[in-house]
């Protein structure tokens, strides 16, 4: 090996490099690709994809879509038009569902980590099977328990299924990252007096940031996107974006604008991508940190 | 020391012994009544005659009788087999894939990271009608190479009955693959740089290194992964919704479609309170097998 | 002061719980959410406001009304079903047995009903003798819609028998145009595959297939014939057809891409919106063979029962309104429909709807030739259109038999009932 000529192992390493940025830029192109198409179609006007293609460089530009998609559609025979009122809906359950899910997801993490009971192990893989439960199959039962507790179809029953249903995810993250915290940290903080939510507050907590951050994206990505729930457990004040969206873009026997549907999913999806854009780098940190390691 | 704090440990250790489970008690409560009741209330459902709302009438295993008659189950169950295995293994190969190019001190790699996970954004209400159109025979990808010159191209899977389950695979490993590539990448940076280093010193290629040391070293990367992924694939329906519709004919229905609609736009809550509880029964006989395997193999690490 | 003060309170107060006994609120369910159909549905809106009543508009779209179905059995479930729910065919029956929807029969009896609806109408919307729905608008879904300068530039004539059809078609592709233009989703295989069971077996038959799910009819040569048939269409149809919408089908027609599409009368909203005119830009014709026959697609609300006595009244209003030929008249012109009306005053319509309305009130009165849509879920349960769904799109997309197909099709009927 060490008999090669430098510039062959140089030669060598630029190849390689260069095939890494090729394949790596490739595949980002195929992911780029839909959304790319999506904005396109956005700014072009309707009678322009009528009578051309439906994938094809627009041949004028107009943002008129947007403020439409935005604030001007009529969509069924509301009041208020567009898709703010429905945006306006989802950040008011996303903010406590991801908020709540999350803060009981690490309180059980740190429990099943440290404060082991009887049952707790078999408890959590209880738990993990909740992840898989096809949420078609309770959507009836939860109506009526929702109507029983009288906040069916409102912003409060909402935040309760997404809280239900997201904590078996919060609480696998947070027991797979706490289980590799040390323990005797735990112990001398317990010898030292150091009570329950003392520990969970002075130790844990500051080392949890990265887990969070999985937490929260994960949640928030969830939970925005979910259109069974939020159609479902709604009424016409609740609505979350994903229904609106669906209510824009959805007529059985009525026209279609695809440019209107294509602006007011790019407006429906901007929370979620701006949160991958932020707080991506912490989420990679944040899993390096945490659930993964070996 | 001694006598007089004894006493207060008591009271605080009885605190202590109790205040972890009455924390948990919500979620035990939760979990019990709101995934495990349910759970119930469906198999009670699935033996009774219920039609547009939930009756009880009982009519034995007669639904799943009719569930098992029906073609369309027996189709779903086969998609969803292969749309689960392709969909976790291919997202994991390239997740895995993306994440090792990505960990080569490369430039941009925030910018490029952001772009493989921004799918996962999206949902498939709208991303739907556009992979629709690229995979649309007459209007995307096949017209296009067309259009380049290169008329004996053919992609027409989507509209093919016996190919359109693979596009469906194409599309969810476009939404997935980034996330897999972020549970990978952090797995990578985590890996013991000394242990590499070492290995190198030794002589060892980078290709022995990834395949023999620092793959099996991302076991608990892979765990995860699969779980986000089965969790995925069993519950796609947003997906197939958007893209075909389970069409063309029934060729892509999986049962998560099967359930919905046979549960309320068809009038046949039993039947659908049935494929649920066969669905349940499936996940369990996998799942079960390989969450305590798992589970165990973590614990002794 | 201090009593002229609750003097004024007690006058605002009174002036207000007057005005609570008066106004009700209608939460209405539909999935009327985009374009000319939200501007529909609106109109309604602003009359039943008129009234002093308020509107709850509860919008839920997908699928033929397959979300809103699901939100409503949701809503039942929960104890607290809207006003009104946009439903129809049988479903409105399945819900009135179940004990959920409001007798109308005042309101009816008030506005003559009974002499304005054709007793086929009629019929849908009463359960077990009693109003409980009011229908907005009827849709005649045995359409073609073709593009002129296609069939001209192909010398095709537009066909009116089925064998004219398949001359036509093959002429139409040999000019190198997409004879058909279809979207491959099962709900319109269904709507094409129903209009070739009318041209093949006549209205008779269809009713005894599709309505009274006759066994030997539906395992009859007849069906046979139509199934073969059916399968002809796949000749001349484009590689792209699974899983395009309808209205995508309809832009290629208006393009010239394609020369003919079969579609019922909603198709007609596309045209429009990109300027043809009937009889000149586009042609409307009954599907070929079913020329005066009409397998008519009705909506309707249906109202369910109210706890409260006020909101009960403004579902009245509401029911009443949605029969005014005002109503009838602004919302139909919008969705390309025909008023459900007999005596409705037909001349702002177009020559497409009053050919329709002319076939309407004929075969209405001649008691023959007006059937109930199968494929859009006029004529049967759920279950049972489900289950026909399957079979038609199974076989139009695979290489099955038509003996296989009318077999499974008799067989999932039957299973289904």
């Amino acid at each position: 090996m060490s008999s090669k000529p430098l510039a062959d192992k140089r030669y060598a390493a630029i190849t390689g490099r260069t095939i890494v940025y090729s394949v790596l830029i490739i595949v980002a192109i195929y992911y780029l690709v839909p959304l790319l198409l999506m904005v396109l179609t956005s700014f072009r006007s309707m009678n322009e994809i009528r009578l051309g293609q439906l994938i094809e460089w627009p041949k004028s530009f107009s943002t008129e879509a947007w403020s439409e998609a935005w604030s001007q559609a009529q969509i069924g025979a509301r009041d208020e038009k567009g898709l703010r009122p429905y945006f306006i809906n989802s950040i008011l359950m996303v903010i406590p569902a991801v908020s709540i899910s999350t803060i009981l997801g690490a309180l059980n993490g740190y429990i099943l980590s440290f404060w082991r009971f009887r049952g707790s192990d078999a408890f959590f893989a209880i738990l993990l099977f909740g992840c898989f439960l096809p949420f078609q199959a309770i959507l009836l039962p939860m109506s009526q328990t929702l109507g029983w507790l009288g906040i069916s179809g409102t912003l409060g029953g909402l935040i309760f299924v997404h809280v239900t249903y997201g904590i078996p995810f919060t609480t696998l993250f947070f027991r797979n990252y706490y289980v590799n915290i040390p323990g005797e940290l735990i112990k001398a903080a317990k010898l030292d007096g150091a009570g329950f939510f003392t520990i969970f507050w002075r130790i844990i907590l500051p080392v949890s940031i990265p887990i969070i951050v999985v937490s929260v994206i994960w949640q928030f990505t969830q939970i925005w996107n979910d259109f069974l729930f939020g159609v479902v457990f709604s009424d016409p004040d609740s609505q979350p974006v994903t229904v609106g969206l669906n209510n824009l873009v959805n007529s059985s026997t009525g026209e279609k604008r695809y440019n209107v549907d294509m602006a007011g999913a790019i407006i429906a999806a901007l929370p979620t991508i701006v949160v991958y854009v932020v707080a991506g780098k912490y989420f990679v940190r944040g899993l390096t940190a945490g659930s993964v390691k070996g | 020391m001694s006598q007089p704090i004894k006493m207060k440990p008591r009271l605080v250790d009885k605190i202590e012994y109790w205040l972890p489970k009455v924390v948990m008690s919500p979620t035990v409560f939760l979990t019990m009544v709101f995934i495990y009741g349910f759970i119930i209330w469906t198999t009670v459902l699935s033996f009774t005659k219920s039609r547009i709302l939930p009756v009880y009438d009982f009519v034995g295993f007669q639904q799943y009788v009719k569930l098992f008659l029906n073609d369309r189950w027996m189709l779903a169950l086969k998609n969803l087999a292969i749309f689960g295995i392709l969909f976790i293994v291919i997202c994991l190969f390239v997740g895995l894939l993306l994440a090792i190019l990505l960990d080569q001190k490369i430039r941009a790699e925030g910018f490029i990271r952001t772009v493989y996970l921004y799918p996962m954004a999206l949902s498939f209400i709208v991303t739907g009608t556009v992979w629709k159109w690229l995979l649309n025979p007459t209007v995307g990808i096949e017209r296009f190479v067309q259009s380049l010159g290169f008329e004996s191209f053919s992609f027409d899977w989507l509209v093919n009955p016996d190919m359109a389950i693979y596009t469906i695979v194409i599309a969810g490993v476009w939404q997935s693959s980034g996330f897999v590539m972020a549970l990978f990448l952090a797995g990578l940076r985590g890996v013991d740089n000394s242990i590499i280093k070492a290995a190198q010193i030794d002589g060892a290629s980078m290709v022995t290194i990834y395949s023999r040391i620092i793959i099996p070293s991302l076991r608990p990367v892979f765990f995860s992964a699969i779980i986000m992924l089965a969790h995925i694939a069993i519950k796609s329906f947003d997906l197939i919704v958007a893209l075909t519709g389970g069409g063309p004919g029934n060729s892509t229905d999986v049962p998560a479609i099967f359930m919905y609609q046979f549960s309320f736009t068809r009038s046949q809550m039993g039947v659908g309170a049935a494929s649920a509880v066969v669905m349940l029964m499936g996940i369990i006989a996998i799942l079960v097998p390989f969450l305590y395997s798992e589970l165990r193999a973590t614990k002794n690490v | 002061m201090k009593f002229s003060k609750s003097i004024l309170g007690l006058a605002i107060a009174g002036a207000m719980s007057v005005s609570a006994v008066q106004a009700g609120e209608v939460e209405v369910l539909h999935w009327w959410t985009s374009g000319s159909e939200a501007r529909s549905i609106a109109v309604l809106k602003q009359m039943v406001e008129a009234e002093g009543h308020t509107w709850k508009d509860f919008a839920v779209a997908g699928g033929a009304g397959e979300n809103a179905y699901t939100v409503l059995r949701s809503r039942a479930v929960s104890g607290n079903p809207p006003a009104s729910a946009q439903i129809k065919g049988l479903e409105i029956q399945e819900w009135g047995d179940l004990g959920f929807l409001a007798n109308l029969d005042d309101v009816a009896a008030a506005n003559h009903w009974d002499d304005v609806l054709p007793p086929v109408v009629a019929k849908v919307m009463k359960n077990d003798g009693h109003y409980v729905a009011a229908p907005v608008n009827v849709h005649r879904v045995n359409w073609l819609w073709a593009n002129p300068e296609v069939f001209k530039k192909a010398g095709a004539k537009v066909p009116t028998s089925l064998d004219e059809l398949w001359v036509a078609a093959d002429k139409i592709k040999a000019a190198g145009y997409t004879a058909i233009a279809h979207g491959g989703q099962p709900w319109q295989d269904a709507t094409t595959f129903e209009s070739i069971v009318l041209a093949v077996g006549g209205s008779d038959f269809f009713d005894k297939v599709f309505v009274k799910l006759d066994q030997k009819a539906l395992g009859s040569d007849t069906m046979k014939e139509s199934f073969d048939q059916f399968r002809k269409v796949k000749q001349y149809i484009d590689a792209g057809s699974p899983g395009r919408d309808w209205n995508v089908a309809t832009a290629m027609v208006i393009k010239g891409e394609a020369g003919m599409q079969f579609m019922g009368d909603w198709a007609k909203g596309e045209f429009t919106a990109a300027n043809k005119a009937p009889g000149k830009d586009f042609i409307c014709a009954a599907f070929p063979g079913t020329d005066g026959e009409f397998t008519f697609n009705i909506d309707s609300l249906a109202m369910f029962k109210q706890k409260n006595a006020d909101n009960a009244e403004a579902q009245k209003v509401m029911a009443k309104l949605i029969l005014s030929p005002k109503f009838q008249e602004t919302f139909n012109l919008n969705k390309g429909s025909i008023p459900v009306r007999i005596d409705q005053d037909m001349s702002p319509f177009d020559s497409c709807a009053e050919a329709s309305m002319k076939t309407f009130i004929a075969t209405s009165k001649a008691g023959k030739g007006l059937e109930p849509s199968m494929a859009h879920g006029m004529s049967t349960t759920s279950t049972v259109q489900g289950a026909m769904y399957d079979v038609i799109t199974e076989f139009f997309n695979s290489d099955m038999s038509s003996e296989d197909a009318v077999k499974k099709l008799t067989r999932s009927v039957k299973a289904a009932m």
